[in-house]
């Protein structure tokens, strides 16, 4: 193939026919707070590897929610399981368990 | 009571839930009450809504509980106001049915106007058949066939559909859509269970008591999918789909969906019937063509006129409580104003 120095990158956007419901509620019968994020941030805030992986939860939550499974495994994987999101949630959401779920379900 | 309120007349303008409660109140506090309502029928918009929100409060029960007892309160429907004099002392109505009132005091409970959602052309309200408003659902919930509700499995809500959009006019927030938007998002899927519901939110508004709460059960107990993101555009597919797009601003990313039905939070405007009565009286108005009270914080019932009050979402956009609430106090106003002037 001719390389012509540009191509075409895999489009980003999301596409809600995406979303596996089915395993989504599953995640939720595991874990039920993770329908309780409100997307505060807190959690991704106090993330002592913020600046070292991109591991955020908010946007892991987020990400499920929109179909992008593999995006949200990826980040988790930078997660050392520290429990400072626990700590600061508003929502007082087990943010480990929630991760371990995800890592269980999604794998 | 005092006996000679009696011989006072207070003309209230407007029959929907501020003009019912206003003239209920200065009723029971003696006075001659003329309550005028263009409609053939009380209540005004609350009388074409099904459930309240944040407890789903049947709005028909709110309605009657208000109009069971109307005193001795003179109302009028199917009734216009034809003609509006500024006398030295009050005013003299001339209604559409012949009689003439002179009016001690003027209380205008003119409410709004629900947003024309087909001037959003890009939603498509009026060009695709499975775009439907808020008003349109409600009905629905009440039992009266709304052909583009058939079966849906995929359905969408659109916040803000003429509210916070100063390209029609409406910089303001409408203050009721998104705690509509989530109830209605949660009764669709009490209605489809099957169906995969989202809502297409800015901010979501959850101001009130119970609000929080009625917005966390749509999430935790419907499952109700919010996206912060306003839809930019819908289209239809050969099959009558709706094509939306939108930008998940969370994520940060552009975002696709083909829906079976999409609701349209079509918010408050000014109602324009009440400008004839604002021309006459020479009434002042904000920029956004609601009347202008003339203190927001502590005369919010007065208007700049000696006589004339103002109750309700003609002021600006209210929940029902906010309207009930002026109501009673706009009826302790005109009775201030009235002994004060004796």
């Amino acid at each position: 193939m001719i390389d012509f120095g540009y191509g075409i990158s895999p489009s980003s956007a999301i596409n809600l026919e995406r979303f596996d419901r089915a395993r989504f509620d599953r995640l939720c019968a595991e874990e039920p707070d993770v329908l309780k994020c409100m997307a505060c941030g807190s959690c991704a805030a106090s993330c002592p590897t913020a600046g070292h992986g991109n591991m955020n939860l908010r946007k892991v939550i987020l990400l499920l929610g929109r179909g992008c499974d593999s995006d949200a495994l990826a980040m988790t994987r930078s997660c050392m399981l520290c429990g400072k999101c626990l700590l600061v949630c508003p929502r007082g959401i087990n943010t480990r368990h929630l991760i371990l779920s995800i890592n269980k379900i999604y794998k | 009571m005092e006996p000679k309120n009696q011989q006072k007349n207070i003309v209230v303008i407007g029959g929907g839930p501020a003009g019912i409660e206003a003239s209920r109140t200065l009723d029971s506090l003696g006075y001659t009450v003329f309550l005028i309502e263009k409609e053939d029928r009380l209540g005004g918009h609350l009388a074409r809504w099904d459930r309240l929100f944040p407890y789903g409060t049947p709005a028909g029960d709110v309605l009657g509980q208000m109009t069971a007892s109307m005193g001795r309160v003179k109302w009028f429907t199917g009734t216009e106001v034809t003609q509006l004099n500024r006398l030295e002392r009050g005013y003299n109505i001339i209604l559409s049915n012949g009689m003439s009132v002179l009016a001690d005091a003027l209380l205008l409970t003119t409410g709004f106007s629900l947003f024309d959602a087909s001037r959003k052309e890009e939603y498509g309200y009026g060009i695709y058949d499975r775009v439907i408003t808020n008003a349109d659902l409600e009905d629905w919930f009440s039992g009266i066939p709304v052909p583009a509700i058939d079966s849906p499995r995929r359905i969408g809500f659109v916040h803000c559909v003429g509210s916070r959009d100063e390209k029609v006019g409406n910089r303001y927030c409408s203050k009721v859509c998104c705690a509509t938007a989530v109830k209605q998002a949660c009764e669709i899927k009490e209605k489809f269970p099957d169906a995969v519901v989202y809502c297409f939110y800015m901010d979501l508004r959850m101001f009130g008591r119970g609000y929080e709460d009625m917005y966390l059960e749509a999430q935790k107990k419907y499952g109700i999918i919010f996206v912060r993101g306003r839809v930019s555009e819908v289209s239809e597919d050969k099959d009558g789909h709706l094509f939306v797009k939108a930008e998940d601003t969370l994520a940060g990313k552009p975002l696709r969906v083909t829906l079976d039905l999409l609701v349209l939070m079509a918010g408050m405007t000014r109602n324009t019937a009440v400008a004839p009565i604002v021309r006459a009286l020479e009434l002042s108005t904000m920029e956004d063509g609601f009347l202008k009270p003339k203190d927001s914080m502590t005369q919010a019932q007065s208007s700049y006129a000696a006589g004339i009050f103002y109750a309700g979402a003609c002021t600006g956009p209210k929940t029902i409580p906010d309207t009930v609430a002026e109501a009673k106090a706009a009826a302790m106003s005109i009775n201030e104003y009235l002994r004060d002037n004796d």
